[in-house]
């Protein structure tokens, strides 16, 4: 039953922005973000919808997809909707009782609302037309830069993708266990949250055992095949940009140029 | 001097509570002399505890001596200078071939290797290409690991060590968690790799039968070295391999308890086919 979560959410598709790479998508992904808390006017609205209409056409991925990730934020969303819209003070338009709904309080839920949807669709483009690995080094090339603050970057991407390749193992050392604990009686299933989250501790204890003795096997194996830090190292599949990725840096810049334009002149 | 020398080698496991002080010394290697010349094929037999394992460590200096001197390839194990060579020098492949891939893609894994030691870019693809065709995965270089057999998941390991250009590889019970088919793809896959490759082989085993192929056989036992030998010399020896808490192939068993019931057979028979001409040889005469 674990096994069938699917990881990360990369969609393999043959799509301009699948080819893209991953630090001209992280570097886009970043401006659009900023893009997003920018504008505050319908103009703003209208671009950003349009910029991200093209983006989503581009990426040949179904926009059914991009979508799935909204509803884990859904209540998040109306809670955050309905305090906006009942708690802002300004001008009166409709009251219930003790609760008004203000011009201002209407503008600030709306703008909210979109830009927290803008923001999930925007950043499952990039997760979807990239693989975790590629993310991994794309984060690990474009941050290289902190290395000088002292910020070990190479270890965290390292750590990163070694988590992507034992999660599926460990997932399916969780349903080996469970199984194993529940042919001895023990019970996932039924109670309330708090026994519940007791009747977990047969199965995360050896859990955690295991990952703690694959971690040193890893370890010993990695050592044993000269792993030796992030210095010297060489790679098989190095990041190159090519024609594409510097005309999408150039995109990227006049669609920022806009959006900052239509914040000062209307 | 041999391809590894080692003299009167010592390694103690210290136990400590609390405080690090020491409460427990186990001398897991205890005064063993090992020479072994390039190009063998070795395997180092012995049961659970016999400090076989702690041995092959060494060789990888995963673990250094606490007493004792130890060479591989003329260069001295317990200098920290020559850590980095001599892990270049001897590869390593473990016994739980999920715990030894690193990346997600089975590429990637055998690049991982030369990437740390700073092979370039174009040498990498030929490298990755030549280890992985070497052991007949070069068909699954684009999968993911998670998906392969065991016995193909420790033929990726062997390519990934092979992919570093090692005069010798040290494997650590490679088949101990595989099943019958996953044992002979490796043991083939090595055999392979010492007669055209020319690469020294170290195997570390408690499958008797695993043995019959090599050119030399150590023997340990509560961290001695305690016979040493061609197979055909130790398998003679039943009784005192016996002694030792091993078993005998099932078929020089077989030769044992006949010869000792009465029939003339000579000592030392491993294969079926050497009982067979034996016996055949009996009924002629």
């Amino acid at each position: 039953m674990l096994r069938d979560i699917t990881l990360g959410q990369y969609y393999p598709a043959d799509s301009i922005l699948h080819k893209l790479d991953p630090r001209v998508k992280l570097f886009g992904t970043l401006i659009y973000i900023i893009s997003l808390f920018l504008f505050d006017n319908i103009w703003g609205i209208l671009w950003i919808t349009l910029a991200l209409v093209c983006v989503v056409r581009l990426s040949k991925v179904p926009f059914s997809f991009m979508i799935r990730g909204l509803r884990s934020i859904i209540i998040l969303l109306i809670v955050a909707g309905v305090f906006n819209l009942f708690l802002t003070p300004g001008q009166e338009i409709a009251s219930f009782g003790i609760f008004k709904i203000t011009m201002e309080g209407l503008r600030n839920a709306s703008l909210m609302t979109v830009r927290m949807v803008y923001l999930i669709i925007g950043t499952s483009i990039m997760t979807l037309t990239t693989t975790p690995n590629q993310l991994t080094d794309g984060l690990e090339k474009s941050l290289h830069g902190l290395t000088k603050l002292n910020v070990p970057v190479h270890e965290i991407a390292m750590m990163m993708s070694i988590a992507l390749r034992f999660i599926p193992i460990l997932i399916e050392e969780t349903d080996k266990i469970m199984k194993a604990q529940m042919a001895r009686g023990a019970d996932f299933e039924s109670g309330n949250i708090f026994q519940k989250a007791r009747n977990m501790v047969p199965l995360l204890v050896p859990l955690f055992v295991s990952a703690f003795r694959r971690a040193y096997d890893l370890a010993q194996a990695m050592e044993a095949r000269c792993y030796n830090g992030g210095e010297g190292r060489t790679k098989m599949k190095p990041l190159k940009y090519v024609s594409r990725d510097r005309n999408a840096y150039i995109l990227i810049f006049v669609a920022f140029v806009v959006t900052i334009v239509l914040k000062v002149v209307l | 001097m041999s391809f590894i020398e080692a003299k009167n080698l010592v390694h103690e496991y210290f136990r400590r509570d609390e405080n690090d002080n020491v409460v427990d010394i186990l001398t897991a290697v205890d005064n063993v002399d090992m020479n072994v010349e390039a190009g063998q094929f070795i395997s180092i037999l012995g049961h659970n505890g016999s400090g076989k394992s702690t041995l092959a460590k060494h060789l990888n200096v995963l673990l250094t001596p606490s007493s004792g001197t130890l060479f591989v390839d003329g260069k001295d194990a317990s200098d920290e200078k020559n850590t980095l060579d001599i892990r270049q020098t001897a590869g390593m492949v473990f016994q739980n071939p999920d715990n030894q891939i690193i990346a997600s893609v089975v590429e990637e894994d055998v690049a991982f290797g030369p990437e740390n030691i700073g092979v370039p870019t174009d040498e990498i693809w030929q490298r990755v290409e030549k280890s992985l065709k070497a052991v007949g995965m070069w068909d699954y270089r684009e999968h993911s690991p998670n998906k392969l057999s065991g016995g193909q998941k420790q033929r990726v390991a062997i390519a990934g060590v092979m992919a570093m250009e090692p005069k010798c590889i040290v494997l650590d019970e490679p088949t101990a968690m595989l099943d019958p088919d996953g044992r002979k793809e490796v043991l083939d896959a090595v055999h392979e790799l010492n007669k055209k490759k020319g690469v020294t082989i170290i195997l570390i085993t408690h499958y008797m039968e695993e043995v019959v192929g090599s050119d030399y056989v150590f023997v340990m036992d509560r961290g001695h070295v305690v016979m040493q030998g061609t197979p055909r010399e130790i398998f003679s020896d039943v009784e005192t391999l016996k002694e030792h808490r091993l078993d005998v192939p099932q078929i020089t068993e077989l030769a044992y308890e006949l010869k000792k019931s009465g029939v003339d057979l000579p000592d030392g028979i491993l294969t079926r086919q050497e009982l067979l001409e034996a016996l055949r040889y009996l009924d002629e005469n």
